[in-house]
């Protein structure tokens, strides 16, 4: 294959771009008057947090924004073509031949009723005049290069039939099969697991330095970054506030924004905090299990084990991570623990009564001593009702005064470091962070004595993730809680987990005291999954 | 996939029973003799008391019900009281016209109504969006009746384009059965039209706001193509739901069209038969009905299978 060489400036060159936002947003532009380049050959991280505009810059280059996001000034220019001034059928002539984006979610992303293999034959058929056999023998090359196994089986399937990391490696299969000068990739491993997305990372840069396109990776995370990235860009709210060398930027910020950031990124040492023994056990599972099983007229069985054979405990004022990819089962854990699903075999104590097996009706006074946070803060909460109302109905289910209940509610706010005043304003008028603030205090309003945190913080932005963890870390310490905390990232594991579960497959492979674990991993899947962590050795904001 | 079928084909057993039950019920428990209407204004008591003897109609309801029963597991359903004849016989003779309107219907409706409710989700909020959604609510309210002599009065008396009323058999060339068949097939077609052209908008505008259509878009596709094989083929599953909805709407369509256009079909049929009280006729036809819904619905069912590879049975 050969390298595109079409000019010799940079592939493209952004100058002050501006993007207005609609009338009454929080701020008048989406993006300000940012200026980049991408050279040929290099990866090129644009970096931001949620709202910084770095989605809206990918899509303009695209030229699918959608009418009410107009460019209103600058020029993006591809190989020396400002892409803001061309007519819309040169634009679509340029898509897929000249510029390609792979997205963040391959599932949604792909065509769910057509077959992988007709969705990269409609950009060879759009884009060139190649026969049925030339596209076909591309298709294959395509889909070999970009290390699918079985081509042939591949390119029948659907989207649905692959697993996320093939699904994306189809829609990189698409975005490269023209070999395109530039490529634009928009969180492309975010919705893949740490294992998964090590190798996405992997291929997009091999294939970079094969093809010697530049790239343009959008990404949030910056593990990620210091992962691939040759130079890294960083936005906040619509402007650039800094750009330099990878290591210029991630090691030695100068910008406030960017020193803040660097400073927000958890640790993947482990804190080492020393872990009080002999306090009381709270929560103890004994060869928990949940399996889920088919159950056909006249098909045999299908039996799934979602978990089996779960033994862990959790002492008052410690934090047991369970850790783990998706399909792993730690969430289902957590469900069987509250008693959202029935477990299907095996124990459960909290302060020593079994509660795996009680009825609903046995089981309500002991459903207030565990309380959960889930991780998406912008649905558990009820959008309808006051942040108040949904705080104090749980208390006011378990008997308490409506007055009381509010009391209490106000003196959470001041933990969670909120204004009282919130409790009379609905959810939708609060960032993320706070919705997940809420959540907590919501949680801790039944005064539980274990809190189970469900991937509490893995959809909040690096910066308020620092601050939800610390929050959650003081609260465990100042109620002497006992906390689960389930995640699939190992630095946030790090940072919050006295001792550790290491999940795979429904089965617990590896368990002990963080320090350990963290330190020296004994079992193969643990190692695996510290190898694939992005970033893992890179030294953030400290050089 | 074969037990689903066989599944699917064995409970529209209890169907068919409840129906049946249902029609046999309804027709005896309502006012209106058969035998009197039989008989003519100047017959006698007598008259009457002899024409429902020999109609069996002065037994007990359950034992008229097991007689009727009786016949219908035979595949017999009886014979017309007004016609004379076996009532599957009349069934058979009135297919084809009813069967042809219907068909008529169905075509000129999806290859209306698609076409439009992809064009209005495409220029959502746009002139033809709103001219669209207005043309559906005055499809959906103005009655069958009124559009068909409305239609009738434009087309056949004033412009004379089609015959005012009538059908011509297939078996007498294609071209008459056509010409007498657009009129009725025409009106009978607009309120499917408006209820088909809404659903395809509303599920093609949904399609449209899924991330795959950026994709389509991000790989430089025309953008018919973008709207045909990426959005109206994951819009195709709701849509066909709604067409076979849209069948069983059609049959009580029928009844009224094929009235105003003097077409000899099954709604005609049903018409007469109720007017006659010709208990047997009544009941046949509307366990044909059902049967021919349920396997409608079956097909719908089945045809998911095609339109969407995540659906398996």
């Amino acid at each position: 294959m050969t390298t595109p060489s079409r000019g010799s400036g940079p592939v493209l060159d952004v100058r002050d771009l501006t993007i207005a936002l609609p009338s009454g947003g929080d701020r008048k532009e989406a993006v300000s008057e940012v200026s980049f380049s991408v050279e040929r050959g290099e990866i090129l991280c644009l970096v931001g947090e949620s709202g910084s505009g770095k989605s809206v810059i990918a899509q303009a280059v695209m030229g699918l924004l959608p009418n009410t996001l107009p460019v209103t000034k600058g020029q993006m220019l591809l190989d020396g073509e400002d892409v803001a001034k061309v007519t819309t059928e040169r634009l679509r002539q340029l898509r897929a031949t000249r510029m390609s984006m792979v997205f963040q979610e391959p599932m949604t992303a792909l065509n769910p009723v057509m077959r992988c293999g007709d969705q990269i034959d409609e950009v060879l058929r759009e884009h060139t005049a190649l026969g049925p056999a030339e596209r076909r023998r591309k298709i294959l090359d395509t889909v070999r290069e970009v290390a699918l196994p079985d081509p042939e089986r591949i390119v029948q399937s659907y989207p649905h039939q692959l697993s996320g990391g093939q699904r994306q490696r189809i829609m990189i299969a698409m975005a490269l099969v023209l070999e395109p000068a530039l490529l634009i990739a928009d969180e492309p491993t975010t919705a893949l697991d740490v294992t998964t997305q090590a190798q996405i990372l992997e291929l997009i840069k091999n294939l970079q330095a094969r093809h010697g396109m530049g790239v343009l990776f959008i990404t949030h995370d910056f593990g990620v970054v210091a992962e691939i990235a040759r130079r890294v860009a960083v936005l906040r709210l619509g402007r650039l506030v800094e750009t330099g060398d990878k290591d210029a930027v991630l090691k030695r910020p100068r910008h406030d924004y960017t020193i803040m950031l660097m400073g927000a990124v958890p640790d993947l040492k482990p804190h080492g905090r020393p872990i009080a023994p002999d306090q009381p056990i709270v929560l103890q599972t004994k060869k928990l299990e949940k399996t889920y099983a088919d159950r056909g007229w006249f098909s045999a069985r299908r039996v799934v084990h979602a978990a089996a054979d779960v033994s862990l405990e959790v002492r008052r004022g410690q934090t047991l991570g369970i850790v783990g990819e998706s399909g792993s089962g730690k969430s289902t854990v957590a469900r069987c623990i509250v008693r959202l699903i029935d477990p299907s075999g095996g124990e459960v104590f909290i302060h020593g009564e079994e509660i795996a097996h009680r009825s609903h009706r046995a089981l309500r006074p002991l459903r207030r001593k565990v309380q959960i946070v889930f991780q998406d803060p912008y649905r558990s909460l009820n959008p309808r009702r006051t942040v108040g109302e949904a705080i104090i109905e749980g208390p006011v289910n378990y008997g308490l005064s409506r007055a009381e209940a509010f009391e209490r509610a106000r003196r959470l706010m001041d933990l969670v470091r909120m204004d009282a005043a919130a409790l009379e304003r609905y959810p939708h008028q609060f960032s993320g962070g706070q919705r997940q603030r809420i959540c907590i205090a919501r949680a801790l309003a039944m005064e539980p004595e274990l809190l189970i945190a469900d991937e509490a913080v893995s959809a909040l932005d690096v910066s308020v993730q620092a601050q939800v963890l610390e929050l959650l870390e003081e609260i465990r310490e100042r109620l002497n809680l006992a906390m689960l905390f389930i995640t699939h990232d190992l630095r946030v594991a790090a940072q919050v987990c006295d001792h550790v579960a290491v999940m795979s497959q429904g089965r617990v492979v590896e368990y002990g005291p963080a320090n350990e674990v963290f330190v020296s991993p004994q079992h193969a899947y643990t190692k695996a999954l510290f190898a694939a962590a992005p970033g893992r050795d890179f030294a953030f904001g400290r050089a | 996939m074969y037990q689903f079928i066989a599944r699917r084909l064995l409970s529209t057993i209890p169907v068919l029973v409840i129906v049946a039950v249902l029609v046999f019920l309804l027709l005896r428990l309502t006012p209106g003799d058969p035998a009197a209407i039989l008989a003519g204004d100047a017959a006698s008591t007598q008259q009457i008391e002899e024409i429902r003897e020999t109609l069996g109609l002065d037994r007990p309801l359950p034992v008229q019900f097991a007689i009727w029963v009786g016949q219908l597991l035979q595949g017999d359903l009886g014979e017309s009281y007004y016609y004379k004849v076996r009532v599957t016989e009349l069934i058979a003779q009135r297919l084809e016209p009813t069967m042809s309107l219907a068909a008529l219907t169905i075509v000129i409706a999806i290859l209306v109504a698609v076409p439009l409710g992809v064009v209005a989700a495409w220029r959502f909020g746009g002139w033809f969006d709103r001219f669209l959604m207005g043309f559906s609510v005055f499809g959906f309210s103005v009655p069958v009746f009124v559009l068909g002599y409305l239609l009738v009065w434009l087309a056949s008396l004033k412009l004379g384009w089609f015959p005012v009323q009538g059908y011509k058999p297939i078996a007498n060339g294609f071209g008459p059965f056509l010409h007498h068949l657009v009129l009725p097939a025409i009106t009978l077609s607009v309120i499917y039209i408006a209820l088909l052209a809404r659903v395809t908008r509303a599920s093609v505008l949904e399609a449209l706001g899924e991330d795959y259509i950026r994709t389509a878009r991000a790989k430089g596709l025309a953008e018919s193509r973008v709207l045909i094989s990426h959005a109206l083929a994951n819009a195709a599953v709701p849509i066909v739901t709604i067409i076979g909805i849209g069948i069983a709407l059609l049959i009580g369509g029928v009844v009224v069209t094929e009235s105003v256009y003097a077409i000899p079909g099954l709604g005609r049929l049903t018409v007469d038969a109720v007017l006659s009280r010709d208990f047997p006729t009544i009941q046949g036809v509307i366990l044909f009905f059902s049967f021919i819904y349920v396997v409608v619905n079956l097909l719908v069912d089945l045809s998911y299978v095609f339109l969407d590879p995540r659906i398996r049975y």
